[in-house]
């Protein structure tokens, strides 16, 4: 569906993108994580035809995007939520669909199934007329994304659409995207929310400039998986840190009453060390082991890049 | 290019003018001025004591003319301003550019979207002025004044090219202000040609007859050709989303 292949954008001496290769397929939702200025804006700007690239290439649906003929083609079949979703607040909401659905060439009578449909899935149909100032952040995102979707394209860029909305409204959007993923619909998303990445999407690429990283949540938490042992004690005295010290454990960190360290041998090797510290005085509550989250997968690959 | 999709994006920004109540009033008050006032000058003129005599009638209407001209490059600033930068405050324009939109279409239709309602206030404006300085002058000239040749000159050659001139500069202006405000003050700048005109035709330095009245259209045409190709130019994706900060 998506063919990203050495993609590169530069902004002056600025590399904002360095020579991405990653293929997203039909019907997959796609999550782009990164930091702030990782680039993530800007490749989907590239790829909806926004921004010129300076090297390397890119294709949706066979379409080149650097192709002008093919970039209107492109358009056609796409939609784009920006950062900012980009709604004309003195219009109402029914209006803000009716313009693209009508950008996009839709018949009379698809335009109003399709615009009732979407308004009446938001639980917006009531306030269909009225402007779109007076929503709230959620409801505008809500919208944004409806406009988007409004002649079906096939691929769905969808950028940061969580980020500045409270819990519960940004719980109503990304429920709106589970629904559009059981549609399978194809999807790029832009976040820097670990959790909605590992929650929503089917694959997620880790951008720093560069690609870091590929692949599903579960590959990328396996790349790095480093499991952790922790002990949990009454109290870490003097004799008990003496004692854990001397047998130079991988990655060791005390914190209060709390010793971590990398687990070796998955774990068969802890019983010599909860007996050291219980020989040192040590009065162990709890010994346990926990395997990394996305999270540590994530600040490792990006530290590791910076 | 479509027209039918270049009209689209303009009848979008007819529906968000409605609920611009700044920018209708200037729609409405700036026509109103210059058609009404003129007429009530000229009735004081032809009714004081001793009333003006009928060979000074013609010179002042043809100065009030030039007005139409004035008008017609400051009535479209401010629906310049909203239309384009009102939109990149609201930060509109992203989805709309990457619709299947051409840049080109996108440019027409906000170009037709603050043309096309002020050349409608400005004629509607022209119309009053010409039956209102009629109806007054009439008696002292015993024939109409309007219309006449300077004024058609006027009418379809110099109000479009004034407004269209306004426009382009408004985009030009939209590419680096950020506010409403700023794009319509920076517009003002356009008013000193011509009040230059203005001022060499009433020291009688030019006479603003007929074929004068056409070379000045003429030069607002060659500005329109030029203005028209660096908007063009700096309506494009690429620059608004990178530059027009
Ligand atoms: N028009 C531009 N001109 C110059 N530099 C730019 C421009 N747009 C983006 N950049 C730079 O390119 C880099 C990538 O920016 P981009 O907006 O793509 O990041 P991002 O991953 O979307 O970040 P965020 O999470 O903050 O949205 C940044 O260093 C940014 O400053
Ligand atoms: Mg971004």
């Amino acid at each position: 569906m998506i063919e990203i292949d050495n993609l590169s954008k530069k902004f002056g001496d600025l590399t904002a993108v360095d020579s991405i290769s990653m293929n997203i397929n039909e019907g997959e939702v796609f999550g782009f994580l990164g930091p702030n200025g990782a680039g993530k804006t800007t490749t989907v700007r590239m790829l909806c035809t926004l921004i010129s690239k300076t090297s390397g290439n890119a294709r949706i649906s066979g379409y080149n995007i650097g192709d002008k003929d093919d970039s209107l083609k492109i358009r056609k079949i796409i939609g784009l939520v920006p950062d900012n979703v980009g709604l004309s607040e003195h219009l109402s909401a029914y209006d803000n669909l009716e313009f693209f659905a009508r950008v996009h060439d839709l018949s009379k009578t698809e335009r109003k199934e399709r615009i009732q449909y979407f308004l009446e899935m938001l639980g917006l149909w009531d306030k269909r007329n009225v402007s779109v100032g007076t929503f709230s952040k959620g409801m505008k995102q809500k919208l944004a994304i409806a406009r988007a979707l409004i002649h079906d394209p096939q691929v769905l860029f969808l950028d940061e659409p969580t980020a500045n909305l409270d819990p519960e409204a940004a719980k109503t959007v990304r429920d709106f995207i589970l629904d559009l993923k059981k549609q399978k619909k194809t999807i790029f998303l832009n976040t820097h929310n670990l959790d909605e990445a590992q929650r929503i999407c089917d694959r997620i690429g880790i951008l720093n400039t560069k690609l870091v990283s590929i692949g599903t949540p579960k590959d990328l938490e396996d790349a790095v998986r480093v499991r952790k042992t922790v002990i949990e004690l009454e109290q870490v005295t003097d004799s008990v840190l003496k004692s854990v010290q001397k047998l130079s454990l991988p990655n060791l960190d005390v914190e209060g009453n709390t010793i971590t360290f990398d687990t070796i041998d998955s774990g068969s090797k802890n019983w010599p060390i909860v007996e050291a510290i219980v020989h040192a005085g040590g009065h162990v509550n709890i010994v346990k082991v926990v395997g990394s989250t996305l999270e540590d997968v994530y600040l490792k690959l990006v530290g590791e890049n910076q | 290019m479509k027209l039918s999709k270049a009209w689209l994006v303009a009848a979008r920004d007819f529906k968000i003018f409605k609920h611009q109540k700044n920018m209708l009033y200037g729609l409405v008050i700036f026509p109103v001025i210059i058609s009404i006032i003129p007429s009530a000058i000229l009735n004081y003129a032809v009714n004081r004591d001793p009333p003006l005599p009928a060979a000074g009638i013609p010179p002042i209407l043809d100065a009030f003319s030039i007005f139409l001209i004035i008008g017609s490059a400051f009535v479209p600033l401010g629906i310049a301003g909203y239309t384009i930068v009102g939109e990149k405050v609201e930060k509109s324009l992203e989805p709309l550019l990457a619709g299947p939109l051409t840049d080109g279409e996108i440019l027409l239709g906000k170009t037709i979207s603050a043309v096309l309602p002020a050349l409608i206030a400005m004629y509607t404006g022209g119309v009053i002025f010409m039956v209102g300085t009629d109806a007054v002058s009439y008696p002292s000239l015993n024939y109409y004044y309007f219309p006449n040749w300077t004024i058609a000159v006027i009418l379809f050659l110099g109000m479009p090219a004034a407004t269209i001139m306004s426009v382009e500069f408004g985009v030009i202006v939209s590419s680096r202000v950020n506010d409403v405000r700023s794009a319509t003050n920076f517009g003002a700048l356009m008013f000193f040609p011509f009040l230059i005109i203005y001022i060499l035709g009433q020291t009688k330095l030019i006479t603003l007859d007929t074929e004068t009245m056409a070379k000045i259209s003429v030069i607002l045409l060659v500005i329109d050709v030029v203005l028209f190709f660096i908007s063009t130019a700096l309506f494009k994706r690429e620059e608004i989303l990178t530059k027009w900060k």
